[in-house]
Formats: C-alpha cells, structure tokens, sequence
C-alpha cells in the first residue's frame, strides 16, 4: 500500500512537471500552429537563470527570474523568429528546431555540457506521512504549483478578454482576424505564457531533478509532446488529464516492469489513441 | 551526364597527394581526411534517403533516426554477440529496419502534418530509450558498440584500408543517388510530388495516397539502415548519437540549408553539414565562446537560412544562375 | 463608390481561380455577388479582405486595401460574414458577441431587436444552436460595431424557407444602414433584396447590372448561372 502511495505522488510530481511543459506548448500549437521545438529551450533558460540566482545570490527569487528568464525567451523568440514566418508553418518549425540546437549549445558554451547540482529548498528534502508511505516534499512542491497553474490557467482563459481571444483563435484563428481583433499579439502572449510556464518547469525540475543541463529541456520535451498529442492540440484541462496519465503509466510500468519499460508503455499508450481516435489527435478542443 | 564528372573525381580521389592547407588536415589521400570525406558522403546519402520522406513526398518525420540505429546496431549486436558473418547481419538489419519502418508506418501514417511529426518523434524515442539502456548488455549503452574487428572482412580493418571504407561511402551514396533519382523520373516521382501538394488529387486519380506514403516511408528506412551499417564500417562502432532526435533534426537541416526536394540539394546539404560539423568540431576550441559549438553555428546558419534563403543552396544557386543570365 | 475592385487575381494551390476580377459596390443598398458554385465568389470576398494573397487593386473607401491586415480592415468598418458562419462552437453566445465587440458603444439594441432568440440563448454554447441562430449569431457579430461595408457569403445556405424569409427580412433592414455585397444562391433572396448584381465566370466577371435585367430575362439567367427560369417570390 505504501508503495503505491508514493509511486502515485512520485507519478504525480512528474505529471505536474509535464502538465506545466505541454500546457505551454498546446496553447502555442491550438492557437499559433507551432509546433515548437524551442519551447525546451525556453525550459532550459529559465532552469540555468534560476539556477544562477540561486547559487550567486538567494533560492527565493529562483522561481520568479526562472519565470521571466522563461518568458522573455518565449516573447522574443516569437516576436524576432516566429512572426516574420507568418503564413509559413513549416518554416516556423524548422526555426524551432534551428533555435533549439544553436540555444543548447550556446547553454553548453556558457555552462559547459556536464550537469550543475541544483540548490533546493531545505524543507523539500524531508519527507511527510501520507497513508503509511513517506514521501518526499519536493512531490508537494511540483503537485502545489502544477495545481496553481492549472487553476490560474483556466480563470484565465475563462474570465479576460484574452482568454476569450486564445479559445477564439484555436477554434478558427482567421475568423478571429475577421472580428477586427489582431490575432497575432494573442500570438505574442501565448509564447510569452507559455515561456513562463517552461521556465517554471525548469527551476521545479531542477530542484527536483537536483541537477540541471543544457540539454535537460530537449529531453523533457518529447513526453510533453505526447502529453499535448493525447490530450488534445490546443486544450489545457486535456493537457493535465494526459499529463496525469501520462505521469503515472510511466512512474508505475517503470516500477513494476524493467527500466525504460514505462518510457516505453507511454509511447504504447499513444499509438493506442492514435488507433482509436486519430481523428481526435488532429482535432482541436478549447480550454 | 553531368553527374558522371564529380563522380569520377570522387572514385579517383584516394589517388591525390593534393594538400589543401585550410580545409583539411593532412593531403586528400591520408587517412584523416579520407575518413572525414567519407562520413560527408554518408551524411550526403542519408540526408538525400531523408528528403525523399520530406522534401519529395512532404512526410516530415522526426523518426528517421530510428532506421538508422536500426541498421547500426543491428550489425553491431548479429556481429558481436552472435558472431554472424558481416554481410548476412547487414541483410537481416536493413530487411529488419525495412519491416520495422512498414509496421510503425502503418500506425503513424494515419495522422497527417504535425501530428505525424510528433508521433514518429515519439516513435524514434522508444529506440534512444532502449540503445541506452542497454538491454542484456547487447547495445553498449552510452558507451556505444564498438565493432569487434574479427568479424569485419581484412579489407575494411586498419588505419591503410580506411580508402575502402571511403569508395564504400560512395557507394552507399551512389545507390541512394540512383535509387532517389529513378524515383523522381519515374511516375512514382510525380506521383509523390502530387502528394506533397494536395492528397486529394491523387486520392481522385484512383490511388491510395496511404500505400504510398507507406511505401515511400519503407523505402527510406531501409536506405536509412544500409546508411548506418556504412557508418559503423567506417567509423569503428554505433554510438547512442545514432538513434538521437539530434541526428533526425539534423538530417532535416542538411535537406532544408541543401535545398529539400531538389536533385541534388540535400546530398549537397548533407556533405556540407557534415564536413562543417567535424571541422567545426576540430577547430572549435580555438574559436571564442560558442562559436567553437558547432551545433550553434549550424543551428544560427539553418534559422537564417529558412529565413532568409527559401530554397536552400540549389535556390541560392538557381536566382544567382537567373540573376547573371539577365 | 465604397468598394472598387480592379483586375483582382488569385492562385491557389496552383489553379488561377480569379484572372482579373473588376466590379464596384455602391454606397447604399445591397450588391449582389452570384456565379455557379466553386467559380470563385467566396475567393472573392476573402481576398478583399486579405485573408488570401491576391494582386490586382482593391479600393475601400478611398483607401487602397490589398496588403493590408484583416484586422485593421475590419476595424475602418469592414464586416464579414463567411459561408460556413464560422461561430465559435465552444464559446457561448454571449461569449461570441463580447469578442466581436470593438466600439465603446456597441449596439446591442439593434442585435436583439433583430435578433431577440440570442439574448434568450445568451448562455448556451454556439455550437449547440440551430443552423438559423447560427447564421444570426454570425449577422448579430457584425452589427455590434459601425460598419461602412457587410461582406455576406450565402447567408441562407442550408436553411429551412421559413428560416430563410426571416433571414432575409433581417438583411432588408440591416441594408437600410450599411451597404452589402451579398453572396447568394437562393436567387428569390437575390431578387427581393439586390439591386445589382456581379456575375462572376471563368474567373471574370461575365455580366452586371440591375438585377432585374438579369433575372428577368430566364434565358441570360440559365447562360450565366445554369438554373432554370423557376424564379419565384418568396
Ligand atoms: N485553398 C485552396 N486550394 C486550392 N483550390 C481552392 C482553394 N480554395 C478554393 N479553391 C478552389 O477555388 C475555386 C473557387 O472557390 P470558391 O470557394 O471561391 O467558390 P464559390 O464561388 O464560393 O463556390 P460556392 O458557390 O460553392 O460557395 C473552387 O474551384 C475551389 O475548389
Ligand atoms: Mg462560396
């Protein structure tokens, strides 16, 4: 029993570590078309940034300059990259994929290639009692804020003018032009959110992870690729189902099963959406 | 046959003592710079096999890099832990990667654009799962797989043989040029081209734009695998690079900086990519800061290039061709 | 003249589909755009509002529009109705309204003394309502704000005739305040609202002129949209 408690937190933690990648992602696929490839990269400079302020100066702003280290490469890799390629998906992403080599190796120019040790905060190295089951307190941190965000992500997309705008323009983005309203600074902004949400992603990672390294986000990014594949391209509450699922497949198989088995079974579990449903794959939902 | 020219100065090649004192290391038939120049010939027939998917039939495919380790560390494993002679292991992994790619096919290409995108990537990361993890012992892990040299033919063993394994190198290429280039002029050609530009109309012509995309996909994974054996042959070993994203998302940049779905733009994008890459590498510690990555030159060069050089090298050099005619 | 069209072309995946379109759209009353189906009328209205890249001239207001952002067009007072309606299946109708809102005044008097079905409905989601309310939601959109020019595709496409005569009554008295180029098969709709018509062929324009001219003459109505002489008032 206790084992299963903390495979399902553990699983969890790493659930809310995809659920803050993916929801960037998706918002940026269901609204601009991107599939962004940077968007690692975007983890990975918030992680370094954090990372920097922690050890030269003090943990508590780590996550805070992580956010807008985040986000500021998000809105400028949109604004210079993205938008002169308007109209030219397939360049977009091969801009993405261009800015996702030259970004890590210029991490590794900076940082050097081997892992840095990441400080965390001390209390995440105890352990509470849930059910019998000791289970780390970094989990809590991760589940807190994927929560947080999730909450905050909805109220947005729900309650502002914005928010109505993004859930417009992942529906049909030209008919959103059509109302008179410039659907590309909704562009800007999603980048920039979702920026803020990787860089989020990259300082709990660390921590979590304990280490950091330039190519840290690349790696992250292909199970929140999946993650944003089965929830659905462009819907949030989809996002964290999956990332949820996702997360939890992986801690249990890779338990129970040989290692790598449970990388491996969340591959299985997207054939077998795509199987049942590979017209939902490329449907877009909101919100 | 203008092709014929290059082809005869790149067979006679490893009989020139010409030093070029810049590009390369050493004069163009010792070792060091035959090798470097066969990696650039496979890199040329890999990236022309991948822009068959991409810049022909408009697959883009973040898998490809699957095949490749397929090929790879199939031999490597029939090779070293089951001690079957060279040539009968490159036949059972290419045919194995040639099945592997119709079954995985089949289940990919039933999405269409992005979403095929991201489930070959997915695809292609069970394969960098497993290579390093190292099932069993068979795939070496991070390590790699060094090739066992007892198995490997004399002729394709030590440092004075290295110019076999570079007309290997261009043999590879040569089957792949001829194998893209029927292709292109057959009805297949246009048949794909059709594809890539609106399905429905093939749909309309009575054919099953599925079976031919699958095909098509099959066809380049197997000439990815056959590209990774040569590899191995000629660099000692597979190494978990093989089955990286990474390598995926550079073939595409050598398609996309050459020209994708042109004759001869990727095999010049690949061939380019490559000697920059080892070069770079080479040189790289003397350059400051990440000018000495090579990745972020490459990296920086391909985002210009798609933004600024629609086409690639073969369009760059078409406008200036245009540009002096007029 | 609020809209000139001169020598519009437009290619699209590879086929010419209009080859040097020209026609004007007077200030008032309502213009109609006809032509058989797929001969380019839907083409036409998204490359006046630069939703698709065209060459040519195109005049809107005094000011050339071709190049310019679909947005910025919008908000000088184009409004656009597409074909499909295009009403944002997962936002409520509310929701749909609040979006399409621009001016600090927008006129929700005229919108639901038009249209009183969506203030009942406020809440339900766009996607869930009948084909009429949709094709009303999507007229409410544009009235919200002050318009100088309604682009309308085929406002009655696959409605019930009830529906259709109210839709229609709906557009006679949104033209008595804006001006109209009204796409349009239902050619009943075309005769009690248009008073000119373009007639688009071949990717020209192949006829215009008072609709009355046209469709009273059965003959040139059969030649020009290959339908028969079965015109009859709504
Ligand atoms: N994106 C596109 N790519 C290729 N052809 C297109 C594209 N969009 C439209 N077409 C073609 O352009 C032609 C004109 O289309 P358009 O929608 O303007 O016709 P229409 O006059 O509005 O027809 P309908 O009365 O059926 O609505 C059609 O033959 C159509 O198939
Ligand atoms: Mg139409």
């Amino acid at each position: 029993m206790s084992t299963v408690v903390l495979l399902t937190l553990t699983g969890l933690g790493l659930a809310a570590l995809y659920f803050l990648i993916a929801s960037g992602l998706s918002l940026v696929f269901g609204l601009a078309g991107v599939l962004n490839f940077a968007h690692g990269l975007f983890l990975s400079v918030g992680a370094y940034a954090g990372w920097f302020v922690a050890t030269h100066w003090a943990l508590g702003p780590a996550i805070p300059v992580g956010v807008a280290a985040g986000a500021a490469t998000g809105a400028l890799v949109e604004l210079v990259v993205i938008r002169p390629l308007y109209r030219r998906p397939t360049e977009q992403v091969l801009a993405t994929v261009g800015l996702s080599l030259a970004g890590v190796a210029l991490l590794q120019s900076i940082w050097g290639a081997d892992p840095r040790s990441y400080p965390r905060p001390a209390w995440t190295a105890h352990t509470t009692g849930v059910l019998g089951a000791q289970v780390p307190d970094d989990r809590f941190l991760l589940i807190g804020a994927a929560v947080l965000v999730l909450a905050a992500l909805l109220a947005f997309l729900r309650w502002t003018r914005y928010g109505l705008i993004i859930r417009a323009g992942v529906e049909n983005r030209a008919m959103v032009s059509a109302l008179g309203i410039d659907v590309r600074a909704a562009f800007t902004l999603v980048f920039t959110l979702g920026g803020a949400l990787a860089g989020a992603a990259g300082v709990l990672g660390g921590m979590y992870f304990g280490s950091v390294s330039p190519g840290q986000g690349a790696g992250l990014l292909i199970f929140a690729f999946i993650v944003v594949v089965i929830g659905g391209l462009g819907s949030v509450t989809g996002c964290a189902v999956a990332a949820v699922a996702v997360g939890l497949l992986q801690q249990f198989v890779n338990y129970y099963g040989t290692s790598g088995a449970g990388d491996v079974s969340v591959v299985a579990l997207l054939a077998v959406v795509l199987l049942l449903r590979p017209g939902g794959v490329a449907g877009k939902v909101t919100a | 046959m203008k092709a014929l020219i290059p082809l005869v100065l790149a067979v006679a090649l490893p009989w020139s003592t010409l030093d070029i004192p810049f590009l390369f290391d050493g004069p163009l038939n010792s070792p060091g710079t035959l090798q470097l120049l066969g990696v650039c010939l496979v890199f040329g027939g890999l990236a022309l096999g991948y822009d068959l998917l991409f810049g022909h039939a408009g697959l883009l495919s973040f898998g490809h890099a699957l095949f490749i380790a397929l090929g790879a560390y199939g031999v490597g494993i029939l090779v070293n832990h089951f001690y079957w002679p060279l040539w009968t292991a490159v036949l059972l992994a290419v045919a194995g990667a040639a099945i592997a790619a119709f079954l995985l096919g089949a289940v990919a290409l039933r999405v269409t654009g992005i979403a095929l995108a991201m489930v070959t990537l997915a695809f292609a990361q069970v394969g960098w799962i497993v290579v390093n993890r190292d099932p069993g012992g068979l795939t070496g892990g991070e390590e790699g797989l060094p090739l066992g040299p007892a198995a490997v033919p004399g002729f394709l063993v030590g440092v004075a043989n290295t110019v076999n394994l570079y007309w290997l190198a261009l043999a590879f290429l040569v089957v792949v040029v001829a194998i893209v280039h029927g292709i292109r002029r057959a009805p297949l050609g246009r048949v794909l081209t059709g594809l890539r530009d609106d399905e429905r109309r093939i749909a309309v012509l009575g054919l099953s734009p599925y079976r031919i995309k699958l095909a098509t996909f099959v066809l380049a994974g197997a000439l990815a695998a056959l590209g990774g054996v040569v590899y191995v042959l000629l660099t000692g070993g597979a190494t978990p690079y093989l089955a990286s994203t990474d390598l995926t998302l550079s073939l595409i940049v050598m398609a996309v900086l050459g020209g994708a779905g042109t004759r001869w733009g990727a095999l010049l994008g690949g061939i380019v990519y490559a000697y920059l890459d080892q070069r770079l590498t080479h040189v790289g510690g003397s350059l400051p800061g990440p000018l000495g990555q090579p990745l972020f030159v490459l990296g920086t060069l391909f985002v210009l290039a798609v933004a600024f050089v629609p086409g690639g090298l073969a369009g760059l050099r078409r406008r200036t061709l245009s540009a002096t005619a007029s | 003249m609020i809209l000139s069209v001169h020598d519009l072309s437009v290619t699209l995946g590879g086929s010419h589909i209009l080859q040097g379109v020209s026609f004007d759209v007077p200030p008032t009353g309502i213009t109609a755009l006809l032509g058989r189906n797929g001969v380019g009328k839907t083409t036409t209205l998204r490359a006046v509002l630069g939703e698709i890249p065209a060459t040519g001239s195109v005049d809107f207001g005094g000011v050339p529009a071709l190049g310019r952002p679909t947005h910025r067009l919008v908000r000088d007072g184009l409004g656009y109705v597409p074909e499909d309606r295009c009403v944002f299946a997962g936002l409520t109708v509310a929701e749909n309204l609040r979006l399409a809102v621009r001016s600090q005044d927008p006129d929700f008097r005229t919108v639901f003394g038009l249209f009183p079905e969506l203030k009942q409905r406020s809440d339900q989601s766009a996607g869930t309502l009948s084909g009429g309310q949709q094709q009303m939601l999507a007229l409410a959109r544009v009235l919200l704000n002050p318009q100088r020019l309604l682009l309308i595709d085929e406002p009655t496409k696959g409605l019930a005739p009830a529906v259709i005569s109210a839709v229609a009554a709906a557009l006679e008295r949104m033209a008595e305040r804006v001006p109209m180029l009204l796409v349009e098969q239902n050619l009943a709709v075309v005769r009690r609202l248009a008073r000119d018509a373009v007639v688009l062929a071949a990717g020209r324009v192949a006829w215009h002129g008072p609709t009355e001219e046209l469709l009273g003459d059965p003959a040139r109505t059969r030649d020009l949209l290959g339908v028969g002489s079965t015109v009859r008032r709504p």
